[in-house]
């Protein structure tokens, strides 16, 4: 188990480093490589999905757990899996689908392994009905800085420090999921088009209990009375009845096709106002108001994995996705923040706003109630500045940023994003005295 | 850590007084108010008010005893400057042009162009890299010149040492690549600065604050060589390859 020194990004792109990493098979090999960590520390790392630098550790180690590969159990009755912290939840999505058993939550691309989805406690379209991903964690192993292996519990402590804890309180290598039932893997899908953002959010509030998953696309490249038109589109798990004759044979097939690899030979500027206002207006053509149509994994749930390495499109400059919750009642704020962007010219193509239920007890959980949105936006000059006025906006609503797609803000910032990061932090400190575990983003954040 | 948008959180200017140097250390300061930064110079008054520019930006600054003539030290500095944390940025920035004529004549004027402009650059270059390479990330920005790229008859003392540092940090860029630490040799052609006060400008002229730009570009674009402008590129291409005997004719 030789580390080997390798260069890592987000899959931003942006602010790569060098660490030295290993791929451990065991939780004894994690045990054997965290007792090799120097004064650079230690940080875990799956798929590389967050878009910045929380799974990088500039001259230390990182542990890639993606070789701790193995689902240990699935149990039908109970509807739960025991499974390894490096299993992708595409994996995992495709032994459970035979079984009638789905992953309460899945985020935009389901190339996530499960300590990613743990470590960031991630949400998707459903949080409003379903919360975040670890509030449907049973139980979690994580080895800790002293090497003990901890089975948590949700009655600990340290399992809500670990949740959202990006990785800083140990690294987790085994947890017990649970799982919904399904009748198919299929979506009954609502879709609405409407020409503006005032719209979309009202027509979003209404019903919004009535379906399981819910989420609108905007285009930010129209200003005017249509600044904000949109897509919105709602769905809940389709029943063996919904389904047309030809896809009732095999009602549980796991039918998420991916068409084409992007090759990376795109030039810097690729994603320009022009390309960006082609797309949008393509994308908002392309979805008409239609209600209780059938759509697979892919259509509904993860557009983008239809084309792999899609990150490649934004070229070498690389591009960050900002996300941010704004809580319920400031619907102006919303607004602004959409303005700001059209205004300043910086177009972002993948533009999604959805409406968060309840958060949970984790310090640095990301949702909270409110609306959240998030835009993939190209690196170029005077983007520091606009995600800087942005910050302030979401700061003065008591909002806050996702650390997982975080890359580029103040450590004060955060630090009011975050009013009980503190309470975070003594759990972390007893748990990891010396401070072992550290990342790019840690650093950068002054988090630990 | 120098975050996605290219700016840093702490910045090390060897050179401390360098105009270049210190419009760099503005810029970043403007677009990150907490910027932590390292002035490394000799103890003076200019050292002190540069110091105190940049604290009105908002930046928290400690300024570093360092001279060039004394390579002994160097590792020292080197060690000093990094006691607090990792270092995002490093701008080298100190050089003399000094007087040409004298500098092909006497050897006490030759070789202190020689002592600072090329051994202080290395014996400050190689604990530097030694640290940058260690924390695994960061951005080496070094000031070459375009003076270095073909020696004319009016500057070739200068240009000889500068041709040794643009080898040299060049190299560097090579060796740091895999260790995550993007260098930077930046050619600037002529530079209104203190440095070449009295002088005619050359054609293509810039002032510090153009040449920091193209700096903080660069780093944001992890770009290895850069020149200021961007046209001495081609303008440097051709006059590389001009003849001797034309090339010494030229009026410059």
């Amino acid at each position: 188990m030789d580390p080997e020194l390798r260069t890592l990004v987000g899959w931003g792109r942006t602010a790569p480093s060098t660490a030295r990493v290993v791929v451990p098979r065991t939780v004894d090999e994690v045990i054997e490589a965290l007792r090799s960590a120097d004064e650079r520390g230690v940080i875990a790392r799956g798929l590389g999905r967050a878009y910045g630098d929380p799974a990088q550790n500039a001259g230390g180690l990182v542990i890639d757990v993606t070789g701790l590969d193995r689902i240990h159990s699935i149990d039908a009755d109970a509807a739960v899996v025991d499974t390894d912290a490096g299993v992708s939840l595409d994996t995992l999505m495709r032994r459970l689908l035979p079984f009638g058993l789905w992953l309460p939550v899945l985020p935009g691309t389901r190339q996530v392994s499960v300590g990613g989805a743990i470590g960031a406690d991630i949400h998707g379209k459903a949080h409003h009905v379903e919360g975040s991903f670890c509030e449907h964690v049973e139980s979690m192993d994580l080895v800790t800085a002293d090497g003990n292996v901890h089975t948590l519990t949700q009655d600990d402590e340290l399992f809500w420090a670990t949740a959202g804890g990006m990785g800083l309180t140990g690294v987790v290598v085994r947890a017990k999921l649970r799982l919904n039932r399904v009748e198919t893997a299929y979506f009954k899908v609502d879709t609405d088009q409407i020409d503006n953002l005032a719209d979309l959010m009202d027509r979003q509030s209404v019903d919004d209990e009535k379906y399981l998953e819910s989420v609108s696309w905007f285009d930010s490249t129209v200003s005017g009375p249509h600044l904000g038109r949109g897509i919105l589109t709602r769905a809940n798990h389709a029943t063996l009845d919904d389904l047309p004759k030809k896809l009732r044979k095999n009602p549980l097939k796991f039918d998420a096709p991916q068409l084409l690899t992007v090759p990376n030979v795109f030039p810097p500027g690729m994603l320009n106002k022009l390309t960006a206002r082609m797309f949008c207006e393509l994308w908002y053509r392309k979805s008409p108001t239609k209600h209780g149509a059938i759509q697979n994994i892919t259509m509904f749930l993860h557009p983008l994995d239809i084309a792999g390495e899609w990150n490649r499109v934004y070229g070498p400059r690389g591009f960050l996705q900002y996300q941010y919750v704004i809580p319920f009642g400031h619907e102006d704020a919303v607004r602004r923040s959409v303005e700001l962007m059209v205004e300043t010219g910086h177009v972002s193509a993948l533009n999604v706003l959805k409406r968060f239920g309840a958060g949970n007890r984790a310090p640095l959980s990301f949702p909270q109630p409110g609306w959240t949105l998030a835009v993939d936006l190209p690196v170029r000059r005077g983007l520091a500045e606009l995600c800087a006025r942005l910050d302030e906006l979401v700061l003065s609503t008591g909002g806050r940023l996702y650390l997982a797609k975080e890359s580029r803000a103040t450590p004060e910032g955060i630090e009011r994003m975050y009013p009980r990061i503190d309470e975070w932090r003594k759990v972390r400190a007893e748990v990891d005295p010396n401070g072992i575990f550290v990342s790019d983003m840690a650093r950068r954040l002054r988090l630990t | 850590m120098i975050d996605a948008v290219g700016s840093p959180q702490s910045l090390l200017l060897l050179g401390g007084t360098s105009e270049i140097g210190l419009a760099v250390a503005e810029r970043y300061a403007r677009a990150r108010p907490s910027l932590r930064v390292t002035l490394a110079g000799r103890p003076s008054d200019r050292l002190d008010a540069a110091a105190a520019r940049l604290r009105d930006l908002g930046a928290t600054v400690t300024t570093l005893p360092f001279d060039a003539r004394q390579p002994d030290t160097h590792t020292e500095v080197i060690e000093k400057a990094f006691a607090d944390g990792d270092i995002d940025v490093t701008v080298l920035a100190f050089g003399v042009l000094g007087d040409q004529e004298e500098a092909w004549t006497n050897v006490d004027v030759a070789r202190e162009l020689a002592e600072i402009n090329y051994v202080a650059a290395v014996t400050v270059g190689v604990p530097l890299a030694e640290r940058l390479r260690k924390q695994g990330h960061g951005s080496l920005v070094a000031l070459s010149s375009a003076a270095g790229e073909r020696a004319r008859r009016s500057n070739f003392v200068y240009g000889s040492t500068k041709a040794g540092f643009d080898a040299f940090y060049t190299g560097l860029t090579y060796a740091l690549k895999e260790h995550g630490v993007t260098v930077t040799v930046v050619r600037p052609g002529f530079v209104r600065t203190k440095m070449t006060e009295g002088q005619k400008p050359a054609p293509l002229s810039q002032t510090a604050d153009q040449v920091a730009e193209v700096i903080v570009d660069a780093v944001r674009t992890r770009r290895e060589q850069v020149w200021a402008p961007a046209v001495f590129r081609g303008v440097m291409s051709i006059l590389r390859h001009v003849p001797r005997p034309i090339f010494r004719k030229l009026p410059f």
